[in-house]
């Protein structure tokens, strides 16, 4: 490999200036949903004492999760050893610093008592697999902060593989503490199972790919650095396989649900009956965030345009946006199960009368708060790549590799 | 060169920052003797574990005595719907700590009535869930919320089993001195725990039932009518499968 260099990000400043005009507007607009639901309550928004959580949580739990990916290009490089990926390292430590900082964000801004966050700092049940969140996510973002270090100081480059290490165990730990959230939850008919957090885990590593292949064709196309096909090539066939590792467990989850008498209800609901829980399962996580993706990666023509790649991951992403709307939304929709043998056939507090669904309509203010959480995490990537050296001049597949074939 | 000493100065500075101390000292120790002469002078202890039987053979269809009740007693019925809510929404998002439920035996057909509310898990999955410990469990058995340490997340919303909590969407007027309560946290029923504390040995909704279905009384306490009835008649948890041993039964499920 030839000696990379790195260096920022140097599209015009009126491109530039009027990109993070355009996110920065976007963050506003969240920032300004968020106060008018904090100042107003709860009850602007869709969420009820039955879905009570609701379209934030969905894009602070995605963005969470895609960090944690975000960081398995640079794991790939520094603990596997993968020499082609080193170069690409960088950018990986950043977007997985910024979207967690997205993702958190939209979590806290979404509590009923924000400003009570230091409360939530101090005081600790540690049997909350919540409080044990709190230090993963707090600590990822220092670990990684230090793998950065590592990289880019000259002097320090040695102590980077330890680091990295460091920081990929800690990413796994991360990710099994989101999926436990739910995986905790025993009263949840859909949720109370272990295979929570590995999914999660496969889960982070696509949708974090995902959201890395589009910053890193869209910062390189515009500042003219070359990308190289057969990096390239790499990247959408490991999204391909992640996307295919997420099919698998998407599969073994609902098979085996399907075999317990116990659960059949609930995959019913899912499968067949669900409505737009149903739909958004098999349209948008299924089809459009699975089959489709991989069909277009694998595919020996359109796999190769970087067109039909992007538009590839920005499906993934959808999919990922999907899957989740349908575990935590889904999930709660779904009555609980009090009263095994009996029907509810009237309720004081929607305790699902006949087994309907509770409830659910997503408000605007959630949306514009969820949006406004990947702006801002775009926005500190933006400004990341242009302030620090994390981008490499080139990724020309001479550059990187020169074996690659020719 | 040294400015010689103001004696008077020194005097009056003493005095000042005596009264001062006084002024601030005064009320805590003043307090503390008024808590002290009130009948919850004492800790809570495990001595007790409050609970419920619930009689649902005798829980009548259509009434909801307990429920106006238990509104009343905790300041629920003081909650007004924002203006440009919609009925719908807001009848989702008005807190509600007991409820009629009717249910169908789909085997059978038989039609139970019965209210439903916190059980007072022995080990409460909202409990486990709570990052800050704001959902805690007293020595008594009373699940409860610490209305200072709720951030307002909905975790414990996410694990309860019975559908038993509300969040507060709303912004709070009126609130009566017993059930405080704000935008943004958590709550559910407490065995009118209000009660509890000043000696009070029944809870609103016990006191409403004319039927007599509820029977709330010390689980530990082998005379108590609570303990004597689940003595006499059969009676289940729900959600038993779970194991959270809970404080509230149920006979005729």
């Amino acid at each position: 490999m030839k000696k990379i260099h790195y260096r920022e990000w140097g599209i015009e400043s009126p491109r530039y200036w009027g990109l993070l005009a355009v996110l920065a507007t976007i963050v506003a607009v969240g920032g300004f949903a968020t106060l008018y639901m904090e100042h107003q309550g709860h009850w602007v928004t869709g969420m009820t004492n039955q879905i009570v959580w609701g379209t934030p949580h969905v894009f602070a739990i995605f963005l969470i999760v895609a960090a944690s990916g975000a960081l398995n290009v640079a794991s790939i490089g520094s603990v596997f050893g993968q020499k082609m990926y080193k170069p690409l390292a960088r950018l990986s430590g950043l977007m997985a610093i910024t979207l967690l900082v997205g993702g958190l964000i939209v979590l806290v801004l979404d509590l009923g008592q924000p400003t009570r966050l230091i409360v939530a700092m101090t005081t600790y049940n540690f049997k909350s697999i919540f409080a044990w969140n709190i230090y993963l996510y707090v600590g990822f973002m220092a670990i990684v902060a230090v793998y950065l270090f590592t990289m880019m100081e000259r002097k320090a480059n040695g102590y980077s593989h330890g680091v990295g290490v460091l920081a990929f165990v800690w990413r796994l730990a991360l990710t099994t503490g989101t999926g436990s959230i739910f995986g905790f939850l025993v009263a949840r008919q859909g949720y109370d199972a272990a295979i929570m957090a590995p999914m999660f885990i496969i889960m982070s590593f696509a949708y974090g790919l995902a959201l890395y292949l589009l910053v890193l064709m869209f910062t390189f196309n515009t500042d003219d650095r070359p990308l190289g096909d057969a990096l390239l090539r790499r990247l959408k066939n490991l999204l391909g396989v992640f996307v295919a590792a997420i099919f698998y467990f998407t599969v073994v989850y609902h098979l085996t649900n399907l075999y317990g008498t116990e659960n059949h209800a609930y995959e019913a609901f899912i499968l067949r009956d669900g409505g737009v829980y149903t739909w958004v399962f098999w349209l948008c996580w299924v089809l459009l965030g699975m089959i489709v993706p991989m069909g277009i990666l694998f595919h020996p023509a359109l796999g190769m345009q970087r067109g039909a790649i992007t538009i590839a991951a920005l499906l993934v992403v959808f999919g990922g946006l999907s899957a989740i709307y349908v575990i935590v939304i889904g999930g709660q929709a779904f009555p609980l199960n009090m009263f095994p043998g009996h029907t509810i056939i009237e309720s004081g507090y929607y305790d699902g009368v006949d087994g309907l669904a509770r409830a659910y309509s997503p408000s605007l203010p959630e949306f514009l708060l969820g949006i406004g959480g990947f702006a801002l995490a775009l926005l500190a990537t933006f400004v990341g790549v242009r302030l620090l050296q994390f981008l490499p001049t080139s990724l020309a597949d001479e550059v990187i590799d020169p074996h690659a074939a020719k | 060169m040294s400015e010689p000493i103001d004696k008077q100065r020194r005097a009056f500075l003493a005095t000042a920052s005596g009264a001062a101390a006084a002024t601030a000292v005064a009320p805590g120790v003043f307090l503390h003797a008024v808590a002290q002469a009130a009948p919850r002078d004492s800790a809570v202890t495990d001595a007790v574990r409050y609970g419920m039987l619930i009689d649902t053979t005798k829980c009548a269809d259509g009434c909801s005595d307990c429920v106006s009740a238990c509104d009343k007693e905790n300041g629920l019925d003081m909650l007004v719907k924002p203006e440009g809510a919609s009925d719908a929404l807001w009848d989702m998002q008005r807190p509600r700590w007991i409820r009629q439920v009717k249910l169908k035996n789909n085997l059978t057909g038989r039609v139970t009535t019965l209210p439903m509310m916190c059980q007072h898990c022995e080990k409460p999955p909202c409990v486990d869930v709570c990052p800050t410990g704001a959902s805690f469990r007293r020595a008594d058995g009373i699940v409860m919320v610490d209305r200072h340490t709720c951030i307002g997340c909905r975790y414990c919303m996410m694990a309860c089993p019975y559908n038993a909590r509300s969040f507060i969407h709303e912004n709070v007027q009126l609130k009566p001195t017993a059930a405080p309560r704000g935008k943004g946290c958590v709550e559910s029923c407490n065995l009118c725990v209000q009660r509890r504390d000043n000696g009070g040995t029944t809870t609103a909704c016990q006191d409403a039932c004319k039927q007599g279905a509820i029977v709330f009384g010390d689980l530990k306490d082998a005379n108590s009518a609570v303990s004597q009835a689940l003595a006499k008649y059969p009676s289940v948890q729900i959600r038993a499968d779970l194991k959270l041993n809970t404080g509230v039964r149920y006979t005729d499920v």
